[in-house]
């Protein structure tokens, strides 16, 4: 089975349907595809973000999203991956990261994007700081985004 | 070695990398964050909560207790945050 991965970090923006129709280009053993989008928002918890930093460190980013997108496609009969993760400022409202997995059908496209976001968020470095009204903060780890990796963890 | 910081690890110790030289005694990763943090007030700030602090070796993760030794690159940085 060909499944072609593309995993990209960049400033510009992404377009989502441009990226699924290269992703199922001259494909005709796709029967799914499903897109995750992760989005700047302007409210966490209590207080209001008026931008959002993302940094990362290059060379080990690709690496680490390489090795859970291998990790993936041991996991589910797939046919296509595409990572984008955005780094820069980001206003509320804005693209930060789009997950796009291919297969012949829906229930592994689902669960492998549902794996990849999981391990982004806990183990890919990337770090977010965030600008309110207070002040600008680095944002802390959830303890429910190491639940939601571990949930993957076969015991 | 080359040491990389990033986030607030890199904010508090004022660069983003360097070249060091650690004594021979220092064999884990562990070992490695004691001595930094004796290195200056910068440092001490930035790795005062050691359990805290997540490292990778040549770009993989790697925990506490990990051995230096042959490592070209080491980063130092706070629990990921992105996606």
């Amino acid at each position: 089975m060909t499944c072609p991965v593309a995993i990209r970090i960049q400033e510009d923006d992404f377009d989502i349907a441009r990226e699924i129709a290269v992703l199922t280009r001259s494909r005709t053993d796709i029967g799914a595809v499903v897109s995750f989008s992760g989005i700047c928002r302007a409210d966490d918890d209590s207080s209001k973000i008026a931008a959002l930093t993302l940094e990362h460190y290059p060379g080990m980013a690709e690496e680490e999203i390489k090795r859970h997108v291998d990790e993936a496609m041991s996991r589910w009969p797939l046919n296509g991956v595409t990572v984008i993760h955005r780094v820069g400022r980001f206003m509320p409202g804005q693209n930060i990261v789009l997950v796009l997995t291919a297969s012949q059908h829906r229930r592994a496209a689902f669960e492998a994007a549902e794996f990849l976001m999981d391990y982004l968020k806990t183990s890919a470095p990337f770090w977010k700081k965030e600008e309110s009204a207070a002040g600008a903060g680095w944002v802390e780890a959830h303890a429910r985004d190491d639940e939601a990796a571990a949930r993957w963890t076969k015991s | 070695m080359k040491v990389k910081y990033f986030a607030w690890v890199r904010e508090r110790v004022g660069k983003a990398e360097e070249i060091i030289e650690p004594p021979a005694s220092v064999r884990t990763v562990e070992e490695l964050i004691a001595w930094l943090s004796g290195q200056g007030e910068a440092y001490a700030y930035a790795f005062e909560k050691p359990k805290v602090i997540r490292t990778a070796i040549d770009h993989a993760h790697v925990k506490a207790d990990a051995a230096i030794a042959g490592a070209r690159e080491i980063a130092f940085f706070p629990p990921m945050t992105g996606g």
